[in-house]
C-alpha cells in the first residue's frame, strides 16, 4: 500500500524544504495560480479596483445614450439593472433551479473526485493506469455530452448534476492527486518513527499537505461546474438561467439578456470569494 | 553496566543508479544507560545511515542492532529522534506539535502535560505554546522539534547532527542547552555530527567513523569533568583531545587514499 514505504527504506530524506515542486504539472491551471496571487491587500488596492468599476460602467452607460446605440445592440448599465429587479419575480426559479443543479453536481462531483485521488495516489500502478482517462475527461468539455444525456434521461434536472459532476469532478481529483503526490518524505518518516498507521499518516500528514492544492481542485471545479450548468440549460427544457440566456437572446430583449449574465457572473464570484475563505482558513499555515 | 544500546557488525548497502553502494560496512557499537556518545567522521561516511538504521525506519543490510533488549525491526516507542532539520508540520503551533507523537500513538496527553512543559519551560520556549513554526527562528524550532522528542519519555534520544543547519552562535547555545537537558533527564543519547569539537564538548565517548563504506576507525573516552565547567573549550585539554580526533580521521582519509579505496564526497549522494 505505501509506496513511499520502499522510499523510505532506501534512502534517508533530504530535509530540503520542498516548495512547489509540482507546481509545473498540468493540472495546475492557470486559473488556479491567479486565485491565490489575487487576494486584495490594502485599501489603495480596494480603491483602485472600484475606481476602474466606476470608470468602466460610467463610460459604458456614457458612450451608449451619446451615440445613441439602440438597446437590441447593446442596452446601458442601468437598463440592464433596471430589468435585473423588475424581471427578477419570474427569473427567480430559473436562478434556483440553476443553483440546485449546480450544488448538487458539484458535492457530488468534488466528493468522488476527492476520494478517487485519494484512493489512487495509495495505488501508484493503477493511477498512471488511469491518469489519461482523467484527462479526457478534464480536457473534453462535458457540456458536448449533455444532449445525448438528456436524449437517455429527458430535459430534467438529473442529466445536468451529471453533466455538472462529469465538470467537477476530474477537476477536483486532478488537483488533489497532485496534492497528494506532495510527500514529504522527511515528515513522514517523523510520523513513522512514532508508529503511525497508513491512515494517520494520510490524515495528519499527507492531508493538510495537499490542502492547498485541494482548494485550488475546488475553486476550478467550482467554476467548471457552473459553465457547465448554464450550458446545459442552454441544451434543452425550458429551465435555468442558461435557458433564459438563449430565450433573451432569441427575442433581442438585450437587457434582460444582460441582467441573467450579471447574475451568472455573482453566482461565479461567489465561488471565488467562498473558495477564497475557505482557502485562507484552512492553510493560513502556509506560505 | 545496563547496555541500553548494542550494535554488532551492521551493514547498510543501497542500491543506487551507480550500482550497490556501501554505506556503512561492520560497524559496532555499545552505549550503557545514560551515557552520551557521539559519532563522528568525514563526510559521506554512513553517520546518518547507521543511526536512521537504529531507529528502525531504515533497516541495516546485515548485522544485528539491539535496543533496551529488543532487535531494532521497526520504530519503537522507547527512542526519540532528532532530525536534521527541525522538521515541524507548519500547520499545527508550537505545542499541537510537540503532542503530536503523543497523539500518533494514542496516549493520555493530560498524563504528560505538566513534564513537556517543564521542558518547554527549561529552554526558553515559554509563552511561544500558539506560535507557528513559521513565526519561530530556526533555533527555536530545533528545540521545540527536541522538546517533541521528548514528550514521550523515551529512555533513548537518537540526534542526527541535529544542530547542523544552525549558525554557529546559535549552536553553541544549542550545545549547552543539551547538556543540561541531558543531565537532568538522564537519557541514553547518541549524537551524530561532523563537528568534533562539538563532539568532544558533549558526549563521554566518541566512535570515529572511517570514510566510506563507514566502519569503526576509534573510540575516544573523552576525560573531561563533567558538568562541563565554563570555557572549557577554550582550554588545552579540550584542544589535544580535539586535535587527536582529527588527527585520526586525517590518517584514516591517507590510508583510504593510498590503498585507492578513499571515494571523494563528489560520488556521495547520502551522508
Amino acid at each position: 500500500m505505501d509506496s513511499y514505504d520502499k522510499e523510505l527504506e532506501q534512502k534517508v530524506p533530504d530535509f530540503e524544504e520542498k516548495q512547489d515542486t509540482h507546481s509545473k504539472e498540468i493540472s495546475n491551471l492557470n486559473i488556479s495560480s491567479a486565485a491565490y496571487s489575487t487576494q486584495i491587500r490594502g485599501w489603495k488596492q480596494t480603491v483602485g479596483i472600484i475606481a476602474v468599476a466606476i470608470f468602466v460602467i460610467g463610460l459604458w452607460e456614457l458612450l451608449v445614450r451619446v451615440l445613441n446605440v439602440p438597446d437590441f445592440i447593446l442596452p446601458p448599465p442601468s437598463k440592464i439593472i433596471v430589468a435585473l429587479v423588475t424581471s427578477f419575480p419570474n427569473i427567480y426559479q430559473h436562478l434556483l433551479f440553476t443553483l440546485a443543479e449546480l450544488v448538487s453536481g458539484y458535492l457530488i462531483g468534488a466528493a468522488v473526485g476527492l476520494i478517487m485521488a485519494a484512493v489512487l495516489t495509495q495505488m501508484p500502478f493503477i493511477e498512471k493506469i488511469i491518469t489519461p482517462y482523467i484527462l479526457i475527461l478534464v480536457t473534453t468539455p462535458t457540456i458536448a455530452l449533455v444532449p445525448l444525456l438528456m436524449l437517455y434521461w429527458g430535459f430534467g434536472i438529473g442529466p445536468r448534476i451529471f453533466a455538472v459532476a462529469l465538470a467537477t469532478g476530474p477537476m477536483v481529483m486532478i488537483n488533489a492527486t497532485t496534492g497528494f503526490r506532495r510527500t514529504d518524505l522527511a515528515k513522514i518518516a517523523l510520523a513513522k518513527s512514532y508508529g503511525a498507521s497508513t491512515f494517520q499518516i494520510f490524515y495528519k500528514i499527507r492531508f493538510p499537505l495537499a490542502l492547498p492544492m485541494i482548494n485550488v481542485g475546488l475553486l476550478v471545479g467550482g467554476i467548471f461546474g457552473l459553465i457547465t450548468a448554464v450550458g446545459s440549460d442552454m441544451v434543452g427544457g425550458k429551465i435555468g438561467l442558461g435557458n433564459r440566456i438563449s430565450y433573451y437572446a432569441s427575442l433581442a430583449r438585450m437587457s434582460n439578456f444582460f441582467a441573467i449574465i450579471l447574475l451568472v457572473a455573482l453566482i461565479g464570484i461567489s465561488i471565488w470569494i467562498i473558495m477564497t475563505i475557505v482557502g485562507n482558513k484552512t492553510t493560513n499555515w502556509s506560505e | 553496566m545496563v547496555k541500553d544500546i548494542i550494535v554488532e557488525n551492521v551493514s547498510k548497502t543501497y542500491d543506487s543508479d551507480r550500482g550497490p553502494v556501501e554505506a556503512v560496512k561492520n560497524f559496532s557499537m555499545e552505549v550503557e544507560k545514560g551515557d552520551f556518545v557521539a559519532i563522528v567522521g568525514p563526510s559521506g561516511c554512513g553517520k546518518t545511515t547507521l543511526l536512521w538504521g537504529l531507529t528502525g525506519l531504515h533497516p541495516f543490510t546485515s548485522g544485528k542492532a539491539i535496543i533496551l533488549d529488543k532487535i531494532v525491526d521497526k520504530p519503537r516507542q522507547s527512542v526519540g529522534i532528532v532530525f536534521q532539520q527541525a522538521n515541524l508540520l507548519p500547520w499545527r503551533n508550537l505545542i499541537q506539535n510537540i503532542y503530536f507523537p503523543l497523539e500518533i500513538m494514542g496516549k493520555n496527553i493530560k498524563e504528560y502535560k505538566s513534564k513537556i512543559q517543564d521542558l518547554i519551560k527549561s529552554v526558553g520556549l515559554d509563552g511561544f505554546e500558539n506560535h507557528h513554526p513559521r513565526e519561530l527562528s530556526g533555533g527555536m524550532q530545533q528545540r521545540a522539534s527536541i522538546i517533541r522528542a521528548l514528550s514521550f519519555d523515551p529512555q533513548i534520544l537518537l540526534m542526527d547532527e541535529p544542530f547542523g543547519a544552525l549558525d554557529a552562535y546559535t549552536r553553541d547555545e544549542m550545545d549547552t542547552l543539551i547538556l543540561e537537558l541531558w543531565e537532568k533527564t538522564q537519557k541514553t543519547i547518541v549524537f551524530v555530527t561532523h563537528r568534533i569539537e562539538e563532539a568532544v564538548y558533549l558526549a563521554n565517548k566518541v566512535y570515529v567513523m572511517t570514510a566510506r563504506p563507514g566502519t569503526n576507525s576509534a573510540i575516544f573516552n573523552i576525560d573531561l569533568p563533567r558538568p562541563r565547567p565554563e570555557g572549557i573549550t577554550m582550554e588545552m585539554r579540550y584542544f589535544n583531545i580535539v586535535a587527536e580526533i582529527k588527527r585520526k580521521i586525517v590518517e584514516d582519509v591517507e590510508k583510504q587514499k593510498k590503498e585507492g579505496k578513499y571515494k571523494s564526497q563528489a560520488y556521495s549522494t547520502i551522508t
